[in-house]
């Protein structure tokens, strides 16, 4: 990005003028990513509500507009035109606060995804990672941004002085907190075959082709990080702080209007995230799965496997019928989070095997073609 | 075998790619969503939607006000004042069916020994306000006079039923 | 000029949200304040070049320890007004244990093992460090016993406090998954002749 910078600088000389135009240039930057992801939220819930009804041999909302595109906002404007209702005995400010708080984090941790390279038609000498920060700690970031969603959830509960909210919170709590861990564990098998924290870099780890990519040698923890992005999400199996049937709506019960739209907003934002997220640790990111294919560009590939994993988390709504609690905690704690660690431990020593005995070389070999670090 | 077999269903969680195969079917399955305002399900002949009163062929009222609707309603909907008229017959003054009270039960027109008041197939007559919900005598001759040939029909069609 | 900026505005807010712990009355503020904090500390980790450690602190402290922190108050009765009662009676070892930290902060600062040329800024090994692989390569070598010991007192404590809270209820009746996974409907359907 740098050299943008300069461009520009040298353009218009340096001093006020360069700080004014670099920091506008943040901005687009900003705006490029924020813009389209809003946009997107807005048209998974569209994409849910039309998929889920097909399911259900439905037409889904087909009304608004052509095909009912103009759905997502219909439904915000009549969103914001509803009252919020502060409830008499909440904690107004935490009340308030919380929405925020769930969005924000939501909303940040695109800051780091790369969504593909560009030498932007053969302007810049070699292609540049288009993100708005490539940071070299990348996942450690997404998984620390990604964990302050909770603070939304449980100043929700908490504020809104409500039973209801305040036990959906605490669902939400554990649950989240539960299936970091497994999430966690299942990216050190992705750390351990790229050797990078930073996301660039293990996309460009699974480089070459449909072999390369990192679902293959740890389809497990593909699974895993799948399904524990769904119940990080709170997403359908998993939406027990919410669950309606015992919950009324769990921690946003008394939320009403635009504080309510923005908590779905978060939700989806949030599986969005796990989507792209999955597709760059597991999916080869924006690699194309043959090299004949790669004239499509990368960024294409990308958000095309971002949307199959979104449609997979819809179609996952659809058919699986809600978890009891007890049982999604001992998913998380029984069968992933002993997963996980057993093939971390499997992944490590296949990397080391010719350290153990020489004969055992060949499964370092086969795990080598995964670890272009060494 | 048949435990390797079971460990293989349990670990490639076998009986959840059974269900999104199933959900997966569905997806592409016609839909059975009938779109109303342009596509609507037939109606029966005994459909109870909108009352109405009814007229003899002469253009004379049907209805002699014998109350028995008034008091077969379950609802209390219906209100029947009723006079002597200039010769002499016996007729409504005042037919009130209050549609915000109203079950469509049917009760009414089963009790009516003249067939005056009857049942249509008009299912269609929301409004914005409570007034016009308020259906008196006119209201539900008007709708008599618009509807005859349906409720013609479906008496007819229904007749050996009765 | 920029970083000194930075620096005077992540330490100011540090020790201002610091104070907002103690003072303020409500004690979910007081973990908000808390968080507040552990971000503007995570700020100077940054300031430091040092985004591991910034991003760790984020990710162990403000999304998991603090979130804890939250769970239990939230369940808590706070009431407000006996808070207050007594605090004289402790303000002598509060004051003792405060003056001897600033003490010891004070001696710390100026003994000159904390100064600028002796810090391992990024600066002084250039741009070209990867922090995530200079801390791997050190905690797993140098710091190894260490490490392991720490990581071994947490097992121990996880599983102590596991053992001392678990109980056995003998009223309870407990599900045995995998036995209802195995079951087929050959051993559960009988089909009865009419």
């Amino acid at each position: 990005m740098s050299s943008v910078y300069d461009f520009i600088g040298g353009l218009v000389g340096f001093g006020l003028l360069e700080g004014t135009i670099q920091v506008l240039i943040w901005a687009l930057e900003i705006l490029a990513i924020a813009v389209p992801v809003a946009l997107t939220v807005a048209y998974t819930t569209y994409a849910e509500r039309r998929v889920i009804g097909w399911i259900q041999v439905r037409q889904g909302c087909n009304r608004v507009g052509p095909y009912g595109l103009l759905q997502p906002l219909a439904d915000g404007l009549k969103l914001f035109m509803k009252e919020t209702i502060i409830p008499a005995r909440a904690n107004k400010f935490l009340f308030v606060a919380a929405p925020v708080m769930a969005l924000t984090p939501a909303m940040l941790a695109f800051a780091v995804v790369p969504f593909g390279e560009t030498s932007l038609f053969g302007f810049w000498d070699e292609p540049h990672v288009m993100a708005i920060a490539n940071l070299n700690v990348g996942i450690l970031y997404i998984m620390a941004i990604s964990s302050l969603a909770i603070y939304g959830i449980l100043m929700a509960g908490w504020a809104s002085n409500s039973k209801y909210a305040l036990i959906g919170a605490i669902r939400a709590t554990s649950q989240m907190i539960s299936y970091e861990i497994a999430m966690g564990f299942s990216i050190v098998c992705v750390l351990i075959l790229a050797g990078s924290l930073g996301l660039s870099d293990i996309v460009h780890a699974q480089d070459g082709g449909i072999l390369h990519w990192y679902f293959i040698p740890l389809f497990p923890m593909f699974i895993v990080y799948f399904i524990s992005g769904a119940a990080e999400t709170n997403r359908s199996p998993f939406d027990l702080p919410e669950g309606e049937a015992e919950l009324v709506a769990g921690f946003f019960v008394e939320y009403s209007g635009m504080w309510f739209a923005i908590f779905a907003l978060a939700e989806y934002a949030a599986m969005i995230l796990i989507a792209l997220m999955t597709s760059i640790l597991f999916l080869g990111g924006w690699h194309p799965p043959f090299e004949f294919l790669s004239f499509i560009p990368g960024t294409v590939w990308l958000l095309l496997k971002t949307s199959m994993l979104i449609f997979v988390f819809i179609w996952f709504r659809a058919t699986f019928p809600r978890y009891r609690y007890d049982q999604v905690m001992r998913l998380g704690w029984k069968v992933f989070l002993p997963w996980t660690l057993a093939w971390i431990a499997v992944i490590g020593l296949a990397t080391y095997a010719e350290q153990i005995h020489e004969n055992l070389s060949f499964i370092s070999d086969v795990i080598g073609f995964y670890q272009p670090w060494r | 075998m048949n435990l390797i077999k079971r460990h293989l269903k349990t670990w490639l969680l076998w009986e959840l790619v059974m269900g999104l195969a199933l959900t997966g079917r569905y997806l592409f399955k016609k839909k059975i969503t009938v779109q109303y305002p342009e596509e609507r399900t037939p109606l029966s002949p005994r459909f109870r939607g909108l009352h109405a009163l009814r007229r003899y062929e002469n253009g004379e009222e049907r209805c002699i006000a014998c109350k028995l609707c008034e008091v077969a309603c379950p609802a209390l909907a219906i209100t029947i004042e009723s006079e002597e008229r200039a010769d002499g017959s016996r007729r409504t003054t005042r037919y009130d069916i209050d549609m915000t009270k109203c079950i469509f039960c049917g009760f009414c027109v089963e009790a009516c020994p003249v067939d005056a008041i009857v049942e249509t197939q008009e299912f269609e007559y929301a409004s914005e306000t409570r007034e016009a919900l308020y259906y008196n005598k006119d209201m539900l001759l008007e709708v008599g006079k618009r509807y005859e040939p349906q409720i013609a029909r479906n008496l007819a069609s229904d007749a050996r039923y009765q | 000029m920029i970083e000194a900026g930075f620096f005077y505005l992540f330490g100011g807010m540090a020790i201002l949200s610091a104070l907002g712990v103690i003072i303020s009355g409500n004690t979910m503020y007081s973990v908000m304040w808390l968080i507040l904090c552990f971000f503007n500390a995570s700020g100077l980790f940054f300031l430091l070049g040092a985004e591991f450690l910034g991003i760790i602190l984020i990710l162990i402290y403000v999304g998991a320890v603090m979130v804890l922190f939250m769970f239990v108050i939230m369940m808590l009765e706070v009431n407000k007004t006996a808070k207050r009662e007594g605090w004289l009676q402790y303000l002598p070892v509060g004051g003792m244990i405060a003056l001897i930290l600033f003490i010891e902060l004070v001696a710390a600062a100026t003994s000159g093992i904390f100064t600028t040329d002796k810090m391992a800024m990024m600066s002084h090994y250039g741009g070209e460090v990867n922090n995530t692989v200079e801390i791997g390569k050190v905690l797993y070598t140098e710091l190894l016993l260490g490490f392991e010991i720490a990581a071994i007192i947490l097992l121990v404590a996880l599983v102590g406090s596991i053992v001392l809270t678990l109980r056995e209820r003998q009223d309870a009746k407990y599900q045995n998954i995998s036995e209802q996974v195995k079951a087929r409907k050959e051993d559960r359907l009988r089909k009865v002749s009419m």
